[in-house]
Protein backbone atom coordinates (compact mmCIF):
# COMPACT_ATOMS: atom_id res chain seq x y z
CA UNK A 1 0.00 0.00 0.00
CA UNK A 2 3.13 2.38 0.88
CA UNK A 3 4.19 1.87 -2.71
CA UNK A 4 0.82 4.15 -3.95
CA UNK A 5 0.15 6.11 -0.83
CA UNK A 6 3.79 7.50 -1.57
CA UNK A 7 3.40 8.08 -5.01
CA UNK A 8 -0.40 9.30 -4.69
CA UNK A 9 0.66 12.93 -7.12
CA UNK A 10 1.25 10.29 -9.61
CA UNK A 11 -1.51 8.01 -9.44
CA UNK A 12 -3.87 11.41 -8.86
CA UNK A 13 -2.15 12.79 -12.07
CA UNK A 14 -2.58 9.46 -13.99
CA UNK A 15 -6.50 9.54 -12.93
CA UNK A 16 -6.91 12.60 -14.23
CA UNK A 17 -5.27 11.75 -17.86
CA UNK A 18 -7.58 8.63 -18.08
CA UNK A 19 -10.49 11.10 -17.01
CA UNK A 20 -9.46 13.21 -19.90
CA UNK A 21 -8.79 10.63 -22.61
CA UNK A 22 -11.85 8.59 -21.39
CA UNK A 23 -13.93 12.01 -22.00
CA UNK A 24 -12.48 13.69 -24.95
CA UNK A 25 -12.87 10.17 -27.11
CA UNK A 26 -16.59 9.55 -25.80
CA UNK A 27 -17.40 13.12 -26.65
CA UNK A 28 -16.02 12.33 -30.24
CA UNK A 29 -17.46 8.53 -30.60
CA UNK A 30 -20.96 9.80 -29.66
CA UNK A 31 -20.44 12.30 -32.85
CA UNK A 32 -19.27 10.27 -34.93
CA UNK A 33 -21.08 7.36 -33.94
CA UNK A 34 -24.90 9.97 -34.44
CA UNK A 35 -23.21 10.41 -38.11
CA UNK A 36 -22.73 7.15 -39.02
CA UNK A 37 -26.15 5.97 -37.39
CA UNK A 38 -27.16 8.63 -40.22
CA UNK A 39 -25.88 6.99 -42.94
CA UNK A 40 -26.78 3.76 -42.26
CA UNK A 41 -30.59 4.71 -42.39
CA UNK A 42 -29.99 7.21 -44.94
CA UNK A 43 -32.55 7.07 -48.46
CA UNK A 44 -28.72 7.26 -50.17
CA UNK A 45 -27.76 4.00 -51.02
CA UNK A 46 -24.04 5.08 -51.53
CA UNK A 47 -23.51 6.96 -47.66
CA UNK A 48 -25.46 3.30 -46.50
CA UNK A 49 -22.96 1.46 -48.04
CA UNK A 50 -20.15 3.26 -46.52
CA UNK A 51 -21.87 3.20 -42.46
CA UNK A 52 -22.38 -0.87 -43.02
CA UNK A 53 -18.93 -1.19 -44.30
CA UNK A 54 -17.04 1.10 -41.75
CA UNK A 55 -19.11 -0.43 -39.00
CA UNK A 56 -18.37 -4.11 -39.39
CA UNK A 57 -14.66 -3.22 -40.33
CA UNK A 58 -14.06 -1.31 -37.31
CA UNK A 59 -16.20 -3.40 -35.05
CA UNK A 60 -13.65 -6.73 -36.23
CA UNK A 61 -10.49 -4.84 -35.78
CA UNK A 62 -8.78 -5.17 -33.03
CA UNK A 63 -8.62 -2.20 -31.23
CA UNK A 64 -4.84 -2.53 -30.49
CA UNK A 65 -4.61 -2.47 -34.60
CA UNK A 66 -5.65 1.24 -34.59
CA UNK A 67 -3.53 2.03 -31.82
CA UNK A 68 -0.34 0.95 -33.83
CA UNK A 69 -1.71 2.36 -36.78
CA UNK A 70 -1.84 6.23 -35.08
CA UNK A 71 1.49 5.28 -33.07
CA UNK A 72 3.66 3.98 -35.76
CA UNK A 73 2.05 3.99 -39.45
CA UNK A 74 0.05 7.01 -39.55
CA UNK A 75 2.67 9.67 -39.05
CA UNK A 76 4.85 8.31 -41.60
CA UNK A 77 1.63 8.36 -44.20
CA UNK A 78 0.63 12.14 -44.03
CA UNK A 79 2.44 14.04 -41.33
CA UNK A 80 -0.60 15.47 -39.89
CA UNK A 81 -1.67 11.96 -38.69
CA UNK A 82 1.00 12.14 -36.55
CA UNK A 83 -0.15 14.25 -34.40
CA UNK A 84 3.03 16.10 -33.65
CA UNK A 85 0.95 19.73 -34.07
CA UNK A 86 -0.54 18.91 -30.91
CA UNK A 87 1.26 20.09 -27.89
CA UNK A 88 -1.48 20.88 -25.29
CA UNK A 89 -0.04 22.15 -21.40
CA UNK A 90 -2.00 23.24 -18.89
CA UNK A 91 -0.58 22.67 -15.71
CA UNK A 92 1.66 20.03 -14.74
CA UNK A 93 -0.42 17.53 -17.48
CA UNK A 94 0.93 17.50 -20.99
CA UNK A 95 -1.51 16.49 -23.49
CA UNK A 96 0.98 15.73 -26.56
CA UNK A 97 0.93 13.73 -29.86
CA UNK A 98 0.94 10.11 -27.91
CA UNK A 99 -2.72 11.56 -26.45
CA UNK A 100 -3.76 12.53 -30.29
CA UNK A 101 -3.47 9.32 -31.23
CA UNK A 102 -5.00 7.36 -28.29
CA UNK A 103 -7.89 9.82 -28.94
CA UNK A 104 -8.24 9.11 -32.03
CA UNK A 105 -7.79 5.49 -32.19
CA UNK A 106 -10.70 5.30 -29.03
CA UNK A 107 -12.90 7.46 -31.28
CA UNK A 108 -12.63 5.61 -34.72
CA UNK A 109 -13.19 2.23 -32.59
CA UNK A 110 -15.94 3.08 -30.12
CA UNK A 111 -17.59 4.79 -32.72
CA UNK A 112 -18.86 2.10 -34.29
CA UNK A 113 -20.32 0.45 -31.15
CA UNK A 114 -22.27 3.49 -30.55
CA UNK A 115 -23.65 3.83 -34.35
CA UNK A 116 -25.14 0.19 -33.69
CA UNK A 117 -26.54 1.25 -30.23
CA UNK A 118 -28.33 3.81 -31.77
CA UNK A 119 -29.42 2.23 -34.48
CA UNK A 120 -30.87 -0.63 -32.64
CA UNK A 121 -32.54 2.69 -30.69
CA UNK A 122 -33.70 3.87 -33.94
CA UNK A 123 -35.40 0.08 -34.79
CA UNK A 124 -37.17 0.66 -31.77
CA UNK A 125 -39.17 4.01 -32.63
CA UNK A 126 -42.31 3.24 -33.00
CA UNK A 127 -43.84 2.54 -36.56
CA UNK A 128 -46.29 5.40 -35.86
CA UNK A 129 -44.39 8.17 -34.85
CA UNK A 130 -42.25 8.23 -38.21
CA UNK A 131 -45.58 7.73 -39.70
CA UNK A 132 -46.83 10.81 -38.07
CA UNK A 133 -43.63 12.72 -38.88
CA UNK A 134 -44.05 11.54 -42.87
CA UNK A 135 -47.82 12.40 -43.11
CA UNK A 136 -47.28 16.30 -41.54
CA UNK A 137 -44.76 16.41 -45.06
CA UNK A 138 -41.86 16.45 -42.93
CA UNK A 139 -38.66 15.82 -45.21
CA UNK A 140 -35.78 12.88 -44.30
CA UNK A 141 -33.67 15.28 -42.21
CA UNK A 142 -36.60 16.47 -40.29
CA UNK A 143 -37.98 12.98 -39.86
CA UNK A 144 -34.80 12.13 -38.10
CA UNK A 145 -33.47 15.04 -36.42
CA UNK A 146 -36.90 16.38 -35.19
CA UNK A 147 -38.86 12.84 -34.43
CA UNK A 148 -36.50 9.77 -34.69
CA UNK A 149 -33.29 10.72 -33.31
CA UNK A 150 -34.77 12.36 -29.46
CA UNK A 151 -36.32 9.24 -29.24
CA UNK A 152 -33.63 6.72 -30.63
CA UNK A 153 -31.32 8.82 -28.61
CA UNK A 154 -33.80 7.93 -25.11
CA UNK A 155 -33.98 3.90 -25.85
CA UNK A 156 -30.60 3.52 -26.69
CA UNK A 157 -28.99 5.06 -23.36
CA UNK A 158 -28.01 1.69 -22.48
CA UNK A 159 -26.12 0.15 -25.45
CA UNK A 160 -24.48 3.38 -26.19
CA UNK A 161 -23.27 3.67 -22.46
CA UNK A 162 -22.33 -0.13 -22.89
CA UNK A 163 -20.10 0.95 -25.57
CA UNK A 164 -18.91 4.17 -23.46
CA UNK A 165 -18.26 2.04 -20.74
CA UNK A 166 -16.48 -0.55 -22.68
CA UNK A 167 -14.14 2.49 -23.90
CA UNK A 168 -13.12 3.55 -20.34
CA UNK A 169 -11.75 0.00 -20.12
CA UNK A 170 -10.31 -0.14 -23.48
CA UNK A 171 -8.48 3.75 -22.53
CA UNK A 172 -6.11 1.82 -20.36
CA UNK A 173 -4.25 0.35 -24.12
CA UNK A 174 -3.32 3.81 -24.48
CA UNK A 175 -0.65 3.64 -21.53
CA UNK A 176 0.88 0.64 -23.78
CA UNK A 177 1.60 4.27 -25.92
CA UNK A 178 3.05 6.54 -24.05
CA UNK A 179 0.18 7.87 -22.68
CA UNK A 180 1.23 8.33 -18.83
CA UNK A 181 -2.55 7.25 -17.45
CA UNK A 182 -3.68 4.65 -14.99
CA UNK A 183 -2.67 1.58 -16.40
CA UNK A 184 0.72 3.04 -17.39
CA UNK A 185 1.53 4.05 -13.64
CA UNK A 186 0.08 0.69 -12.83
CA UNK A 187 2.48 -0.77 -14.68
CA UNK A 188 5.20 1.14 -13.07
CA UNK A 189 4.33 0.71 -9.87
CA UNK A 190 4.57 -3.22 -10.44
CA UNK A 191 7.85 -3.52 -12.08
CA UNK A 192 9.12 -1.19 -9.20
CA UNK A 193 7.28 -2.68 -6.07
CA UNK A 194 7.30 -6.30 -6.18
CA UNK A 195 6.07 -7.02 -2.95
CA UNK A 196 3.07 -5.17 -3.15
CA UNK A 197 1.24 -5.90 -6.57
CA UNK A 198 -2.30 -7.06 -5.38
CA UNK A 199 -2.69 -4.03 -3.61
CA UNK A 200 -1.67 -2.10 -6.44
CA UNK A 201 -3.62 -3.83 -8.94
CA UNK A 202 -7.00 -3.52 -6.02
CA UNK A 203 -6.16 0.49 -5.77
CA UNK A 204 -6.08 0.75 -9.55
CA UNK A 205 -8.94 -1.45 -10.34
CA UNK A 206 -10.85 0.88 -7.69
CA UNK A 207 -9.95 4.00 -9.53
CA UNK A 208 -11.15 2.44 -12.80
CA UNK A 209 -14.61 1.15 -10.84
CA UNK A 210 -15.03 4.67 -10.01
CA UNK A 211 -15.26 5.60 -13.23
CA UNK A 212 -17.28 3.41 -14.83
CA UNK A 213 -19.53 3.69 -11.93
CA UNK A 214 -19.81 7.54 -12.91
CA UNK A 215 -21.05 6.71 -16.52
CA UNK A 216 -23.53 3.70 -15.20
CA UNK A 217 -24.85 6.29 -12.47
CA UNK A 218 -25.11 9.07 -15.37
CA UNK A 219 -27.09 6.54 -17.42
CA UNK A 220 -29.42 5.55 -14.75
CA UNK A 221 -30.39 9.32 -13.69
CA UNK A 222 -30.35 10.08 -17.98
CA UNK A 223 -33.08 6.94 -18.30
CA UNK A 224 -35.19 7.84 -15.25
CA UNK A 225 -35.55 11.12 -16.43
CA UNK A 226 -36.09 10.35 -20.20
CA UNK A 227 -38.79 7.68 -19.21
CA UNK A 228 -41.83 10.34 -18.96
CA UNK A 229 -41.39 11.47 -22.43
CA UNK A 230 -40.52 8.37 -23.99
CA UNK B 1 -39.05 -1.09 -37.65
CA UNK B 2 -36.69 -0.73 -40.94
CA UNK B 3 -34.62 1.65 -42.51
CA UNK B 4 -37.69 1.63 -45.41
CA UNK B 5 -40.37 3.32 -43.42
CA UNK B 6 -37.91 6.52 -42.59
CA UNK B 7 -38.91 8.10 -45.66
CA UNK B 8 -41.44 8.34 -48.49
CA UNK B 9 -41.20 6.69 -51.64
CA UNK B 10 -39.14 9.20 -53.61
CA UNK B 11 -40.94 10.86 -56.66
CA UNK B 12 -39.08 11.69 -59.36
CA UNK B 13 -37.52 14.70 -58.37
CA UNK B 14 -36.79 13.24 -55.30
CA UNK B 15 -35.01 10.62 -57.08
CA UNK B 16 -32.50 12.68 -58.98
CA UNK B 17 -32.04 14.67 -55.89
CA UNK B 18 -31.00 11.08 -54.61
CA UNK B 19 -28.63 9.72 -57.46
CA UNK B 20 -26.72 13.50 -56.95
CA UNK B 21 -26.31 12.89 -53.38
CA UNK B 22 -25.58 9.61 -54.28
CA UNK B 23 -23.02 10.21 -56.80
CA UNK B 24 -21.44 12.86 -54.23
CA UNK B 25 -21.06 10.61 -51.35
CA UNK B 26 -19.49 7.92 -54.09
CA UNK B 27 -16.56 10.59 -55.18
CA UNK B 28 -16.27 11.99 -52.04
CA UNK B 29 -15.52 8.05 -50.60
CA UNK B 30 -13.12 7.68 -53.57
CA UNK B 31 -11.59 10.79 -53.02
CA UNK B 32 -10.40 9.64 -49.67
CA UNK B 33 -9.81 6.15 -50.65
CA UNK B 34 -7.62 7.81 -53.35
CA UNK B 35 -6.21 9.96 -51.63
CA UNK B 36 -4.82 7.49 -49.30
CA UNK B 37 -3.33 5.12 -52.11
CA UNK B 38 -1.87 8.25 -53.10
CA UNK B 39 -0.20 8.94 -49.47
CA UNK B 40 0.50 4.96 -49.80
CA UNK B 41 2.42 5.11 -53.04
CA UNK B 42 4.28 8.70 -52.27
CA UNK B 43 5.45 7.80 -49.16
CA UNK B 44 6.67 4.47 -50.87
CA UNK B 45 4.64 2.04 -48.66
CA UNK B 46 3.27 0.17 -52.12
CA UNK B 47 6.74 -1.36 -52.92
CA UNK B 48 7.22 -4.80 -53.70
CA UNK B 49 10.44 -4.75 -51.17
CA UNK B 50 7.52 -3.57 -48.13
CA UNK B 51 4.84 -6.35 -49.08
CA UNK B 52 7.42 -9.24 -50.42
CA UNK B 53 7.66 -10.53 -46.73
CA UNK B 54 4.01 -11.80 -47.12
CA UNK B 55 4.51 -13.80 -50.26
CA UNK B 56 7.41 -15.13 -48.66
CA UNK B 57 6.94 -19.07 -47.74
CA UNK B 58 8.79 -18.88 -44.05
CA UNK B 59 7.21 -15.85 -43.25
CA UNK B 60 3.65 -17.05 -44.06
CA UNK B 61 4.21 -20.11 -42.33
CA UNK B 62 5.72 -18.00 -39.30
CA UNK B 63 1.98 -15.87 -39.66
CA UNK B 64 0.00 -18.78 -39.92
CA UNK B 65 1.41 -20.27 -36.53
CA UNK B 66 1.13 -17.23 -34.95
CA UNK B 67 -2.62 -17.50 -36.41
CA UNK B 68 -2.97 -20.70 -34.63
CA UNK B 69 -1.42 -19.53 -31.61
CA UNK B 70 -3.85 -16.56 -31.16
CA UNK B 71 -6.66 -18.90 -32.19
CA UNK B 72 -5.59 -21.77 -29.34
CA UNK B 73 -5.75 -18.69 -26.95
CA UNK B 74 -8.97 -17.67 -27.98
CA UNK B 75 -10.03 -21.17 -27.82
CA UNK B 76 -9.09 -22.33 -24.05
CA UNK B 77 -9.56 -18.91 -22.73
CA UNK B 78 -13.57 -19.40 -24.10
CA UNK B 79 -13.86 -23.03 -23.25
CA UNK B 80 -12.61 -22.05 -19.78
CA UNK B 81 -14.80 -18.75 -19.40
CA UNK B 82 -17.62 -21.02 -20.55
CA UNK B 83 -17.54 -23.28 -17.55
CA UNK B 84 -16.36 -20.31 -14.83
CA UNK B 85 -19.27 -18.90 -16.34
CA UNK B 86 -21.69 -21.47 -15.84
CA UNK B 87 -20.41 -22.13 -12.56
CA UNK B 88 -20.85 -18.09 -11.38
CA UNK B 89 -24.19 -17.07 -13.66
CA UNK B 90 -25.94 -20.50 -11.59
CA UNK B 91 -24.25 -19.52 -8.78
CA UNK B 92 -25.87 -15.63 -8.88
CA UNK B 93 -29.40 -17.79 -9.13
CA UNK B 94 -28.61 -19.82 -5.85
CA UNK B 95 -31.09 -19.24 -2.90
CA UNK B 96 -28.36 -18.92 -0.62
CA UNK B 97 -27.15 -15.77 0.32
CA UNK B 98 -23.44 -17.02 0.76
CA UNK B 99 -23.46 -18.19 -2.36
CA UNK B 100 -24.99 -15.51 -4.43
CA UNK B 101 -23.24 -12.74 -3.06
CA UNK B 102 -19.43 -13.98 -3.58
CA UNK B 103 -20.70 -14.55 -7.40
CA UNK B 104 -22.36 -11.51 -7.91
CA UNK B 105 -19.43 -9.64 -6.31
CA UNK B 106 -16.90 -11.34 -8.41
CA UNK B 107 -18.71 -10.91 -11.49
CA UNK B 108 -19.25 -7.37 -10.76
CA UNK B 109 -15.71 -6.96 -10.38
CA UNK B 110 -14.23 -8.71 -13.34
CA UNK B 111 -16.69 -6.98 -15.49
CA UNK B 112 -15.61 -3.70 -14.37
CA UNK B 113 -11.76 -4.10 -14.76
CA UNK B 114 -9.72 -3.46 -17.77
CA UNK B 115 -8.07 -6.22 -19.42
CA UNK B 116 -4.85 -4.58 -19.36
CA UNK B 117 -4.31 -4.22 -15.92
CA UNK B 118 -5.52 -7.70 -15.36
CA UNK B 119 -3.17 -9.02 -18.01
CA UNK B 120 -0.34 -7.43 -16.10
CA UNK B 121 -1.33 -8.29 -12.68
CA UNK B 122 -1.43 -12.10 -13.97
CA UNK B 123 1.96 -11.59 -16.06
CA UNK B 124 3.90 -10.11 -12.93
CA UNK B 125 1.87 -10.43 -10.15
CA UNK B 126 0.33 -14.20 -10.39
CA UNK B 127 2.79 -16.16 -12.81
CA UNK B 128 6.11 -13.81 -11.85
CA UNK B 129 7.99 -17.25 -10.95
CA UNK B 130 7.11 -19.03 -13.97
CA UNK B 131 10.90 -19.37 -15.80
CA UNK B 132 9.23 -19.65 -20.02
CA UNK B 133 8.84 -16.09 -20.82
CA UNK B 134 6.57 -17.38 -24.01
CA UNK B 135 4.49 -19.31 -21.97
CA UNK B 136 4.34 -16.93 -19.54
CA UNK B 137 2.89 -14.33 -21.46
CA UNK B 138 0.29 -17.18 -23.33
CA UNK B 139 -1.06 -17.85 -19.76
CA UNK B 140 -1.73 -14.77 -18.58
CA UNK B 141 -2.95 -13.65 -21.15
CA UNK B 142 -5.73 -16.67 -20.93
CA UNK B 143 -6.38 -16.58 -17.52
CA UNK B 144 -7.04 -12.80 -18.05
CA UNK B 145 -9.57 -13.42 -20.73
CA UNK B 146 -11.05 -16.06 -18.64
CA UNK B 147 -11.69 -14.26 -16.02
CA UNK B 148 -13.20 -11.37 -17.96
CA UNK B 149 -15.36 -13.36 -20.25
CA UNK B 150 -16.20 -15.91 -17.69
CA UNK B 151 -18.03 -12.78 -15.73
CA UNK B 152 -19.70 -11.66 -19.10
CA UNK B 153 -20.84 -15.09 -19.92
CA UNK B 154 -21.89 -15.59 -16.04
CA UNK B 155 -24.68 -12.84 -17.26
CA UNK B 156 -25.24 -14.10 -20.51
CA UNK B 157 -25.79 -17.91 -18.33
CA UNK B 158 -27.91 -16.11 -15.87
CA UNK B 159 -30.20 -14.04 -19.13
CA UNK B 160 -30.78 -17.42 -20.56
CA UNK B 161 -32.16 -19.29 -17.82
CA UNK B 162 -34.34 -16.90 -16.94
CA UNK B 163 -35.24 -15.76 -20.30
CA UNK B 164 -36.83 -19.87 -20.41
CA UNK B 165 -40.84 -19.18 -19.63
CA UNK B 166 -41.40 -19.64 -16.11
CA UNK B 167 -44.12 -22.20 -16.63
CA UNK B 168 -41.16 -24.61 -17.61
CA UNK B 169 -40.02 -24.47 -14.28
CA UNK B 170 -42.50 -24.36 -12.18
CA UNK B 171 -44.08 -27.48 -14.46
CA UNK B 172 -40.54 -29.44 -13.11
CA UNK B 173 -40.93 -28.42 -9.80
CA UNK B 174 -44.65 -29.82 -9.80
CA UNK B 175 -44.17 -32.86 -11.24
CA UNK B 176 -41.38 -33.65 -8.45
CA UNK B 177 -37.93 -32.55 -9.35
CA UNK B 178 -35.74 -31.67 -7.17
CA UNK B 179 -33.84 -28.27 -7.82
CA UNK B 180 -30.57 -29.69 -9.16
CA UNK B 181 -32.89 -32.01 -11.84
CA UNK B 182 -34.59 -28.98 -12.50
CA UNK B 183 -31.89 -26.70 -13.78
CA UNK B 184 -29.90 -29.92 -15.05
CA UNK B 185 -32.60 -31.80 -17.22
CA UNK B 186 -35.19 -28.77 -17.62
CA UNK B 187 -33.50 -25.26 -17.35
CA UNK B 188 -29.68 -25.64 -18.60
CA UNK B 189 -31.15 -27.70 -22.09
CA UNK B 190 -33.80 -24.23 -23.10
CA UNK B 191 -31.09 -21.71 -21.54
CA UNK B 192 -28.09 -22.86 -23.13
CA UNK B 193 -30.06 -22.76 -26.83
CA UNK B 194 -30.54 -19.92 -26.39
CA UNK B 195 -27.01 -19.11 -25.02
CA UNK B 196 -24.80 -20.12 -27.93
CA UNK B 197 -25.20 -17.12 -30.42
CA UNK B 198 -24.11 -15.10 -27.39
CA UNK B 199 -21.04 -17.49 -26.53
CA UNK B 200 -20.05 -17.33 -30.28
CA UNK B 201 -19.99 -13.65 -30.35
CA UNK B 202 -18.03 -13.11 -27.03
CA UNK B 203 -15.06 -15.41 -28.93
CA UNK B 204 -15.09 -12.75 -31.42
CA UNK B 205 -14.37 -10.68 -28.26
CA UNK B 206 -12.16 -12.43 -27.00
CA UNK B 207 -10.37 -13.63 -30.45
CA UNK B 208 -10.16 -9.56 -30.49
CA UNK B 209 -8.59 -9.35 -27.37
CA UNK B 210 -5.58 -11.76 -27.24
CA UNK B 211 -3.73 -8.77 -28.97
CA UNK B 212 -3.80 -7.58 -26.08
CA UNK B 213 -1.08 -10.00 -25.38
CA UNK B 214 1.05 -6.78 -26.81
CA UNK B 215 0.95 -5.88 -23.28
CA UNK B 216 3.74 -8.12 -21.95
CA UNK B 217 5.59 -8.38 -25.37
CA UNK B 218 3.02 -10.36 -27.44
CA UNK B 219 1.88 -13.93 -28.23
CA UNK B 220 0.76 -15.32 -31.46
CA UNK B 221 -0.03 -12.62 -34.14
CA UNK B 222 0.75 -9.89 -32.65
CA UNK B 223 3.96 -10.99 -31.72
CA UNK B 224 4.85 -11.93 -35.37
CA UNK B 225 3.28 -8.91 -36.96
CA UNK B 226 5.57 -6.79 -34.28
CA UNK B 227 8.71 -9.17 -35.55
CA UNK B 228 7.60 -8.55 -39.26
CA UNK B 229 7.54 -4.82 -38.84
CA UNK B 230 10.52 -4.10 -36.39
CA UNK B 231 12.88 -6.32 -39.19
CA UNK B 232 11.22 -4.87 -42.49
CA UNK B 233 10.27 -1.65 -41.38
CA UNK B 234 6.95 -2.27 -43.15
CA UNK B 235 4.77 -0.73 -40.52
CA UNK B 236 1.65 0.07 -42.91
CA UNK B 237 1.52 -2.89 -44.73
CA UNK B 238 1.85 -5.19 -41.93
CA UNK B 239 -0.62 -3.65 -39.66
CA UNK B 240 -3.10 -3.72 -43.17
CA UNK B 241 -2.83 -7.46 -43.58
CA UNK B 242 -2.95 -8.22 -39.64
CA UNK B 243 -5.97 -6.56 -39.72
CA UNK B 244 -7.05 -8.28 -42.25
CA UNK B 245 -6.74 -11.71 -41.04
CA UNK B 246 -8.32 -10.79 -37.82
CA UNK B 247 -11.40 -8.75 -39.44
CA UNK B 248 -11.65 -12.03 -41.97
CA UNK B 249 -11.67 -14.65 -38.73
CA UNK B 250 -14.03 -12.52 -36.66
CA UNK B 251 -16.63 -12.20 -39.74
CA UNK B 252 -16.39 -15.94 -39.93
CA UNK B 253 -17.37 -16.36 -36.14
CA UNK B 254 -20.03 -13.82 -36.68
CA UNK B 255 -21.53 -15.49 -39.70
CA UNK B 256 -21.55 -18.51 -37.31
CA UNK B 257 -23.39 -17.04 -34.84
CA UNK B 258 -25.97 -15.56 -36.86
CA UNK B 259 -26.52 -18.83 -38.59
CA UNK B 260 -26.91 -20.81 -35.33
CA UNK B 261 -29.07 -18.09 -33.84
CA UNK B 262 -31.51 -18.93 -36.84
CA UNK B 263 -30.87 -22.44 -36.90
CA UNK B 264 -31.61 -23.06 -33.49
CA UNK B 265 -33.74 -19.69 -31.67
CA UNK B 266 -35.81 -18.31 -34.23
CA UNK B 267 -36.16 -14.59 -34.64
CA UNK B 268 -35.84 -13.31 -31.26
CA UNK B 269 -32.89 -10.96 -30.70
CA UNK B 270 -29.55 -12.71 -29.66
CA UNK B 271 -28.98 -12.57 -25.76
CA UNK B 272 -26.55 -9.38 -24.87
CA UNK B 273 -25.22 -8.27 -21.28
CA UNK B 274 -23.40 -4.84 -21.18
CA UNK B 275 -20.01 -4.18 -18.91
CA UNK B 276 -21.90 -3.39 -15.63
CA UNK B 277 -24.99 -4.38 -13.75
CA UNK B 278 -28.31 -3.39 -14.91
CA UNK B 279 -27.35 -2.55 -18.90
CA UNK B 280 -28.81 -5.09 -21.28
CA UNK B 281 -27.39 -3.58 -24.60
CA UNK B 282 -30.47 -4.74 -26.77
CA UNK B 283 -33.35 -2.26 -26.15
CA UNK B 284 -36.69 -3.55 -26.29
CA UNK B 285 -36.01 -7.11 -24.95
CA UNK B 286 -34.52 -5.84 -22.30
CA UNK B 287 -37.02 -6.03 -20.12
CA UNK B 288 -38.01 -9.98 -19.43
CA UNK B 289 -34.33 -10.72 -19.03
CA UNK B 290 -33.90 -8.23 -16.05
CA UNK B 291 -36.46 -8.17 -13.47
CA UNK B 292 -34.73 -5.71 -11.17
CA UNK B 293 -36.14 -3.30 -14.12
Amino acid sequence: MEAVLDNWQIVRDAFVVTVALVVISGIGALVWGTILAAFRVSPVQALRVFGTGYVSLARNTPLLMFFLFFQLGAGKLWDVLGFTWVSVHIGSYDFTSFFAGAVAALTLYTSSFVCEGLRSGVNAVDLGQVEAARAIGLPFSGVLRRVVLPQAFRTSVPPVVSALIAMVKNSSLAGIFGVLELANRMKGLTNNHADQRTEIFLVFALLYIVIVAAFSIGAATLERRWKVAR
Amino acid sequence: MSAGVLFDEPGPRTRARHLVYNVVAVLAVLAVLGFVVYRLNETGQLEYAKWEPFVTPDIVRAIGEGLLTTLKMAAVAIVAAVVLGMALGIGKLSEHRWLRWPCWLFVEFFRAVPLVLLIIFVFFGVLGSVEDFNSKAFWAVVIALTLYNGSVLAEVFRAGIQAVPRGQGEAAYAVGMRKHQVMRQVLLPQGVKLMIPSIISQCVVALKDTSLSYVVAGVGLTRVGKSIYTEFANHVPTLIVISVIYICVNLLLTALATWVQRRFVGEKKILAVGAVAGFDVTPGTAAPLTPGR
